[in-house]
C-alpha cells in the first residue's frame, strides 16, 4: 500500500530525486558532533512557534481594549488554551537561547569558515529577526511589564542618531506606546517577521545542505592528513533519528515548563500609572540593558545612550561580517577569533546575571 | 611685565558706554517701585521686630501687593525714622493682641474689599471668631487665646492651599497644639492638654499625615476654625457624620440614638473615643479589652446575645474571605490564571465592609443580609480557587502521562539506532 502510494507519487513528483540529496549526505562523527543538534532544536522550536502561533490567531484580538481580555479568555476559558499560550511563550524564549547557543557554537568550532560565510550571515540575520520576535510578541498580551518595558525598548531605538526619532515613531505609531503601537507589533509579529523569517531559513537550510556540515579545523587537518581517520554518519536516517530524540527532549522541556510554570499573564497595562520600580527588560536584551545602564551619562560630548546604541550598531555589524576577517586554511585560523567569542559569552552572561540582580 | 598686566586700566570709551547703560536700566527698574523704608531697619533688628524683605516677600499680603503701612500705619516713603513712625502718618505702632482680630476683619469682612483679591474668599472670619472660645474669651480681656496672627502667622503669612501655610489640613494639628498642647500656656483653663498626643495616636491622624490624604480629619474639621468650641455632646454625631454619612443613616435608625441622647451620652464618641479615635476592629464587639458593648450591658442579655451574634457574623465572612484568599494564592503562585476570582474578593471585602457600617443600626437581621452576599461571593470565589487546584493537578498528571510516553519514544528511538547501526 504505502510502496504504492510513494510510487504514485514519484511518478508525478520525481520524489526520488527530490530526496536523493539527503539518502547522500553524510555528517562528520566527532566528539563534538552533539553541538550539531542546536540548529535543528532551533528549527524545531520555530516550527512549535508558528504552529502555536496559529492556534493563538483564532482567539487572540490586537487592540488595548481586547488584546489583555482575549489572552485571559485564551488561559482560562479556551480548551487546552493556557498550554497552547504557555508552550508559545516558553517555546520562544527557549528558541532565542538555542539560537544564541548555536551561534557561540557555530563560533567555537569555526563553523562559519569559507565557504560558509553566507550561512553565517543568514544565520545571524535571523537571530537578530528571532530577537525582533520576542520584542514584538512580548507586547501582544498587553500587561504592564511589557507595556513599559516596550515603552523603554523603542526610547531606546530614539537615541540612535538622526533616524532614531523617525524609527521610534515608526515602531510606535506615534509619539507614545498606544493602542496603535500593539496593532503595528501585531502586525510585524505575525506578518512581517514571519515572512522575512521563512525565506532566510530556507536560503540558511538550502546553503546547510548545500555545502554540507562543516567539520572543526583541527580534525579538517587531521583527516586531510589522514583520511582513514575520518568517521562519518548518514544524515538520513542515523542523524535524522538522533535529532529527532532531541526534539524529543526538547519537548519534554516545553511541555514540563508549561504545566509546572504556566507563562503568567500579569495586569492589565494601564498607561497613566507610573511604571513599576526596577523595570527589566525580557533576559536576552538583559545584556544590552544593562550595559546602557552602566554607561556615564556623558562621555566626552557624546551622550551616554546614543554612544552605547552606536556602540552595539557597531559591534552587531562585526559580528555579522566576521568570517570575513577568518582565514580560508583551516591550520591558520586566528585565534584572536576564538578569543573574542570567549569575551563575547563571558560578557553576555555576566552582564545577563547582573541586570538580573541589579536592582 | 607682571606687575604691569595687574595695573588697573582706566575705563575705555566702551566700558563708560557700558556703564551708562547699566544706570539707566537701574533708574527704569527703580521707577515705579514703592520705596518701603520700613525693611531697611527692620531687617536689621532682632525677633520680634526684625522683619526682612525676603520673610516678607512670602507673605500672601506682600504678593498682593500691600505693605506693612496697611497694617501698621505710618509713612514707608519716608527715611527719616521720626516722620516715617509719626502719629501725623498714622503710625499705630505694634498692635495690640485685643486688637489683631479687628485690624484683620477691616478687609476681611469687607467683601466689596476682599472681592477683588479673591472672589471665592469667605468675609465672616472676624464673626465667626467672635462667636469662638477664642472670641468670647479675648472679649472679656484674655490676651492670651488666640488670634489671628496665631494660627495663620504674621509677615510671612501663607495661603492655606500652600503645604508650608501653618493653617494648611497637614499643619493645622501643629498650630493648634503649639498652645493646646502646652501645660503651663494652658494651666487656668479647665481642658486637658493631651489631645495633641492622642491625635497623633488616631486612625485620623495616620490617614492625613501618613498616608497624605487631606480629606482626612483635623482639628478644624471638628471643631471649626474661625468659630472653633467644642462640639457639644448632642452634636457630635452630626460632626462625624459629615463623613461617615452612612454610620450615621444607621445609627439614626438604631436604639442607641434615643438611650445614649436620654442618658447625655456623647454618641459616637461613646463606643469610639474622640482625639484617639483607633482603626475599629470586630474586638469591639467582643468581650475582650477592646470591647466596648460590655462596659453598659450585663452580659448574657438580650443585647449581649445580638452583640455575640453580629460578631460570629463578621467573623464568619472575614474567615470564609481569608480562606478563598489563601486558595487562590495557592493556585496562582502555581501559576494558575485567578485574577477574576481575585477580582472578585473585592465585592466580598466590600459586603464585609458593608456589614461593618451596618453594625451601627445593631440590628442583626441588615447585617445578616450583608453577611450572607458577602458569604456567596467569598464561596464563589473559594470554589474558583479549588477548581483552579483541580485543573493544576490534572495538568500535572497530564504531564506525567506525556513524559511517560515521550521516554518511552526516546528508548525505542534508542534501541532502533543501535540495531541499525550494530
Amino acid at each position: 500500500m504505502f510502496a504504492t502510494l510513494r510510487h504514485w507519487f514519484d511518478e508525478r513528483f520525481n520524489w526520488d530525486d527530490l530526496i536523493a540529496p539527503l539518502r547522500h549526505k553524510i555528517v562528520p562523527k566527532h566528539s563534538l558532533s552533539y553541538w550539531y543538534f542546536l540548529g535543528g532544536i532551533t528549527l524545531f522550536l520555530f516550527g512549535i512557534q508558528v504552529a502555536t502561533g496559529i492556534l493563538l490567531l483564532l482567539y487572540y484580538r490586537p487592540g488595548a481594549n481586547e488584546a489583555f481580555e482575549s489572552v485571559q479568555y485564551i488561559m482560562t476559558q479556551v480548551q487546552f488554551g493556557w498550554l497552547i499560550r504557555s508552550i508559545h511563550s516558553w517555546s520562544a524564549n527557549l528558541m532565542i537561547f538555542t539560537a544564541f547557543a548555536h551561534m557561540f557554537s557555530v563560533l567555537f568550532l569555526k563553523a562559519y569558515r569559507k565557504p560558509r560565510e553566507l550561512t553565517w550571515v543568514s544565520g545571524m540575520i535571523l537571530l537578530f529577526l528571532v530577537m525582533g520576535f520576542g520584542f514584538s510578541g512580548y507586547l501582544l498580551p498587553w500587561n504592564t511589564l511589557a507595556f513599559f518595558a516596550t515603552k523603554v525598548g523603542t526610547e531606546i531605538t530614539g537615541q540612535v542618531p538622526i533616524m532614531g526619532k523617525p524609527m521610534m515613531i515608526f515602531l510606535r505609531g506615534g509619539e507614545e506606546v498606544t493602542g496603535a503601537t500593539l496593532t503595528r507589533f501585531f502586525g510585524f509579529h505575525v506578518a512581517v517577521l514571519p515572512g522575512l523569517a521563512t525565506v532566510l531559513l530556507l536560503v540558511h537550510v538550502l546553503l546547510v545542505q548545500r555545502l554540507g556540515i562543516s567539520v572543526p579545523p583541527k580534525l579538517e587537518v587531521q583527516w586531510t592528513a589522514n583520511p582513514s581517520a575520518r568517521r562519518e554518519m548518514k544524515f538520513f536516517p542515523n542523524f535524522a533519528l538522533r535529532e529527532m530524540m532531541a526534539w524529543y527532549v526538547a519537548l519534554a522541556a516545553l511541555g514540563v515548563l508549561a504545566a509546572i510554570f504556566p507563562w503568567n499573564l500579569g495586569v492589565k497595562a494601564d498607561p497613566f500609572v507610573p511604571a513599576p520600580a526596577g523595570i527589566k527588560p525580557e533576559w536576552y536584551f538583559l545584556f544590552m540593558f544593562q550595559t546602557l545602564k552602566l554607561i556615564p551619562s556623558k562621555v566626552w560630548f557624546i551622550d551616554g545612550e546614543v554612544l552605547g546604541v552606536l556602540a552595539f550598531g557597531l559591534v552587531g555589524l562585526f559580528w555579522l561580517l566576521l568570517p570575513f576577517f577568518e582565514s580560508d586554511q583551516p591550520s591558520r585560523t586566528k585565534p584572536w577569533i576564538t578569543g573574542l567569542a570567549v569575551f563575547a559569552l563571558a560578557y553576555v552572561a555576566g552582564m545577563s546575571a547582573y541586570g538580573h540582580l541589579a536592582k | 611685565m607682571a606687575i604691569l598686566q595687574n595695573k588697573p586700566r582706566p575705563l575705555g570709551a566702551t566700558h563708560q558706554f557700558e556703564l551708562a547703560i547699566l544706570l539707566v536700566l537701574g533708574a527704569c527698574m527703580a521707577y515705579g517701585q514703592t520705596k518701603n523704608s520700613c525693611l531697611d531697619c527692620h531687617a536689621a533688628l532682632p525677633d520680634p521686630l526684625g522683619v526682612t524683605q525676603e520673610k516678607f516677600s512670602q507673605d500672601i499680603h506682600a504678593q498682593k501687593g500691600l505693605t506693612c503701612t496697611s497694617c501698621h500705619g505710618g509713612d514707608a516713603t519716608s527715611d527719616d525714622p521720626d516722620k516715617a513712625m509719626s502719629p501725623k502718618a498714622g503710625w499705630k505702632g505694634k498692635i495690640e493682641r485685643k486688637q489683631i482680630p479687628q485690624l484683620c476683619g477691616n478687609c476681611h469682612s469687607d467683601p466689596a474689599y476682599i472681592r477683588q483679591f479673591d472672589p471665592s474668599l469667605r468675609t465672616d472670619q472676624l464673626v465667626q471668631y467672635r462667636t469662638s472660645v477664642h472670641g468670647k474669651h479675648l472679649a472679656v480681656g484674655d490676651s492670651k487665646v488666640a488670634v489671628c496672627t496665631d494660627c495663620h502667622s504674621v509677615h510671612d503669612l501663607r495661603a492655606p492651599s500652600d503645604p508650608r501655610s501653618t493653617v494648611n489640613p497637614v499643619n493645622v494639628a501643629n498650630t493648634c497644639a503649639h498652645c493646646h498642647a502646652d501645660a503651663d500656656y494652658m494651666k487656668g483653663y479647665p481642658i486637658p492638654t493631651d489631645q495633641f498626643a492622642n491625635y497623633k495616636a488616631s486612625v485620623h491622624h495616620e490617614a492625613l499625615a501618613v498616608r497624605g490624604d487631606l480629606s482626612a480629619p483635623t482639628c478644624s474639621t471638628c471643631h471649626g476654625n474661625h468659630g472653633a468650641v467644642p462640639p457639644g455632646i448632642d452634636k457630635v454625631q452630626n460632626v462625624c457624620s459629615n463623613c461617615h454619612a452612612f454610620q450615621d443613616q444607621m445609627y439614626e435608625k438604631s436604639s442607641h440614638k434615643q438611650a445614649f441622647q436620654a442618658a447625655g451620652l456623647p454618641g459616637c464618641v461613646v463606643c469610639h473615643g474622640n482625639h484617639a479615635i483607633a482603626y475599629p476592629t470586630d474586638a469591639k464587639l467582643g468581650t475582650g479589652p477592646d470591647a466596648v458593648c460590655m462596659r453598659c450591658h450585663t452580659p448574657g442579655d438580650k443585647c449581649d446575645q445580638a452583640r455575640a451574634a453580629l460578631l460570629a457574623d463578621l467573623t464568619k465572612l472575614d474567615a470564609a474571605i481569608k480562606s478563598a484568599d489563601k486558595t487562590l494564592a495557592l493556585a496562582e503562585s502555581s501559576g494558575m490564571e485567578v485574577s477574576e476570582a481575585r477580582l472578585g474578593q473585592n465585592e466580598a471585602r466590600d459586603s464585609l465592609t458593608k456589614a461593618r457600617v451596618t453594625i451601627h443600626s445593631f440590628r442583626t437581621d441588615l447585617v445578616n443580609q450583608d453577611i450572607q452576599a458577602g458569604l456567596k461571593i467569598a464561596a464563589k470565589n473559594l470554589q474558583a480557587g479549588k477548581d483552579a487546584m483541580v485543573e493544576r493537578n490534572r495538568r500535572r498528571a497530564g504531564l506525567g502521562v506525556s513524559l511517560i510516553a515521550i521516554a518511552m519514544v526516546l528508548v525505542g528511538l534508542r534501541l532502533y539506532i543501535k540495531r541499525i547501526e550494530s
